[in-house]
């Protein structure tokens, strides 16, 4: 049963962490409470969907399209909907709700309440002690670290980077430095909508595409970025990694109490939140900062 | 000016008695059901059928007066939310004047609708939810819930018997195949108010079936990654997994087993693997997965394969269970017809008299107004996924049915 809890925990670790990178990036980073993340992913996986099934284009330029597609998509509803509001955390956390909500009746309008399969760009299965593991959970693992190295890369190692921690650090005196701070918020938005859009396409064919699949990731990514500490991505991982190994652990410890996989991690989060409120990496985060 | 003013309230009293002469010639008929979801177009799709067949042949005769079907379209939203449910029951009765109810599929939004059906004394035929309690309230107070009538599917509790009876058989033929004397099985429910009777019979009565409970588990009816319930069975030696899903879990169970290559066969109730579009969703993984069902082009009774030909020409795919709604309107037809009247209260005592061949059943109601359970009649049919195509197994007796699978070891 270990060897279960450690592999399943893994990979699950490992889906999560793909979902929670870019949330951490506009949510702990920039800290714009951008609700409609996950509905980006949502959009994504329609669009991936769409493209490859109706229009024959394969796996990369379905991908490639969907990413870019739902990135562009982003930057519009960024200028129109948050940048607006921007200096209202409240007006964006609704902003972006009744945008998700939008999304979610379009989809629902466009294709109805079905629940979409999406083929694995990966097919077969491997089996690492004792444990079948599917190719395409280990693709998500391999993109998942792809991601979170090229996001350390763009935060600490390049001008952007600078400039996104810098504004969200404080937006005024950045400004006053001669930023332009709207635009740095909105390659930050179209930066984690693409790790979302990456995201919608590599995880979407291990689960059911359909018009709500937004919402339980957001609750679970809030989670992950929560205990991992805000703005920490290093915290977003190992998060994701114990929210994974939490819901494992519940499956095999409590199998007819499956449902409260979620609920269980939920708890965690908050016990962690009583006894250091900052999460895990919280205050490395701010001495960094 | 005066003349023109007369001529125009002549013309508006005359519009007024012909559309209230209109309105009197149709019986109004609402069906409730989640209208985005396949469960709603399945509604929606039988009652069309019956509609347009009814007002073809020239409507129902009510006292030996002919009167067209007018169908209204509630869309209940049920799946998401129950108050939607009863705002739509409310809104046909009261602003449509709906004469009849059918539909209904989730059990928590039927139980609440039931009671604004049975505040405005309306006859409601349930096509969806399988809840025993429905019936229940009308053994418990019956002048009251006497109006409610279920057609599809059977109770909950004459679901398990039916899966049971499957359970029986591939459990033999697990026996016979791979030489072990006591299969071993995994029950996999969802968590909700439907399954909770399941559940509990399969726990205590598959030991009597010489079969191996090696556990239990009860994943969210939303979840949608199930891998850690898989790991977790496939390590139990499960020969069979007994399924008890109705939401989209139903797909990740399928399509995950698939992918992890498990040797164990799914069997049980997964309403998503009824529908056509299951071994697309399933992205073609969900081979050897089985459910029970209600149709298939087999001759449960002389009409099941005219109406699933019908259906599959008219709609493109095959029927779910919620599309008995074409039952349920021939059933009231039938029962009018007898009366003479669209007074619920005198229907009542003609309905619960009623034996009628329907499209995949032969229904006779109890002193609940449950489905009397019987196999070949009520009991339903069992299919399996093989290659692409839902094949019906059970009952073997039926002519069409084909042999049931199980995955290479």
């Amino acid at each position: 049963m270990l060897q279960d809890i450690l592999v399943t925990g893994l990979v699950n670790g490992g889906v999560y962490a793909l979902l929670a990178i870019g949330f951490s990036l506009i949510f702990g980073v920039a800290r714009i409470v951008n609700i409609a993340h996950t509905a980006f992913y949502m959009l994504a996986a329609y669009c991936f969907y769409t493209l490859l099934t109706k229009t024959g284009l394969g796996f990369l330029l379905s991908g490639l399209i969907a990413v870019g597609g739902v990135t562009a998509f982003s930057v519009l509803c960024y200028r129109l909907v948050i940048e607006p509001v921007r200096e209202h955390e409240a007006a964006v956390l609704i902003a972006t709700i009744a945008l998700a909500l939008i999304f979610q009746e379009l989809m629902l309008f466009t294709f109805g309440g079905h629940f979409l399969g999406i083929p694995s760009t990966l097919e077969g299965a491997v089996r690492f002690l004792g444990v079948s593991i599917p190719y395409q959970r280990l693709l998500i693992l391999v993109v998942a670290g792809a991601m979170l190295a090229g996001v350390w890369f763009t935060l600490y190692r390049t001008r952007l980077g600078l400039a996104i921690r810098a504004t969200a650090n404080d937006l005024e005196v950045a400004s006053l430095m001669g930023m332009n701070v709207n635009r740095v918020a909105m390659a930050t938005v179209a930066i984690s909508v693409s790790l979302a859009a990456v995201a919608g396409v590599v995880v979407a064919p291990v689960y059911v595409v359909d018009p709500f699949m937004w919402l339980a990731p957001l609750v679970t990514m809030l989670a992950i970025v929560v205990l991992g500490g805000l703005g920490s991505l290093k915290g977003s991982l190992i998060g994701a990694l114990i929210i994974g190994y939490v819901e494992a652990i519940t499956v095999f410890a409590v199998p007819a109490g499956a449902y409260l996989k979620g609920a269980v991690a939920l708890l965690i989060m908050v016990i962690v939140l009583l006894v250091r409120p900052e999460g895990l990496f919280g205050v490395a985060f701010e001495e960094e900062r | 000016m005066l003349r023109s003013l007369t001529a125009g309230l002549a013309a508006f009293a005359f519009a007024a008695v012909a559309t209230s002469g209109a309105q009197a010639q149709t019986v109004k008929i609402a069906i409730l059901g989640p209208m985005a979801f396949v469960q709603g177009e399945n509604h929606w799709a039988g009652a069309e059928m019956a509609r347009d067949e009814i007002n073809k042949a020239g409507g129902i005769n009510v006292g030996g007066k002919r009167m067209q079907v007018e169908l209204i379209r509630a869309d209940t939203n049920e799946i998401q939310s129950v108050p939607d449910a009863t705002n739509a029951i409310e809104r046909v009765i009261t602003r449509d004047k709906a004469d009849f109810l059918i539909g209904g599929f989730r059990s928590e939004a039927v139980l609440a609708m039931q009671e604004v059906a049975m505040d405005y004394k309306k006859i409601f035929l349930g096509a969806g939810a399988a809840h025993s309690k429905l019936g229940a309230n009308v053994e418990a107070n019956y002048d009251r819930y006497k109006y409610w009538f279920r057609v599809t599917p059977v109770k909950d509790v004459d679901l398990v018997r039916t899966l049971f009876a499957v359970l029986g058989t591939i459990g033999q033929q697990i026996r016979t195949e791979l030489k072990t004397d006591t299969p071993k099985v995994a029950i996999l429910a969802e968590k909700a108010v439907w399954t909770e009777a399941l559940v509990g019979a399969a726990q205590k009565n598959l030991p009597a079936l010489k079969m191996e409970v090696v556990g239990t588990w009860q994943p969210s009816a939303t979840a949608t990654d199930v891998t850690a319930e898989l790991s977790a069975i496939d390590r139990a030696g499960a020969h069979i997994v007994f399924t008890m899903l109705s939401g989209p879990v139903g797909i990740s169970v399928g399509r995950q087993m698939g992918e992890r290559n498990m040797k164990a066969v799914a069997w049980g109730i997964n309403v998503e693997g009824q529908k056509d579009e299951f071994w697309q969703a399933a992205a073609g993984k969900a081979q050897f997965v089985s459910t029970l069902d209600t149709y298939a082009e087999v001759e449960m009774t002389p009409k099941t394969i005219p109406f699933v030909r019908a259906f599959k020409d008219r709609f493109k795919k095959s029927p779910t269970y919620n599309a008995a709604t074409y039952d349920a309107i021939m059933i009231l037809r039938s029962a009018i017809e007898q009366a003479g009247t669209t007074n619920a209260d005198k229907l009542v005592p003609v309905l619960e008299k009623i034996e009628h061949v329907g499209s995949g059943s032969v229904l006779t109601w109890d002193k609940r107004h449950d489905l009397v359970w019987a196999v070949g009649k009520t009991a339903g049919i069992a299919v399996q996924w093989q290659d692409g195509k839902k094949v019906p197994f059970w009952p073997p007796n039926v002519k069409g049915m084909q042999p049931f699978k199980m995955p290479a070891r």
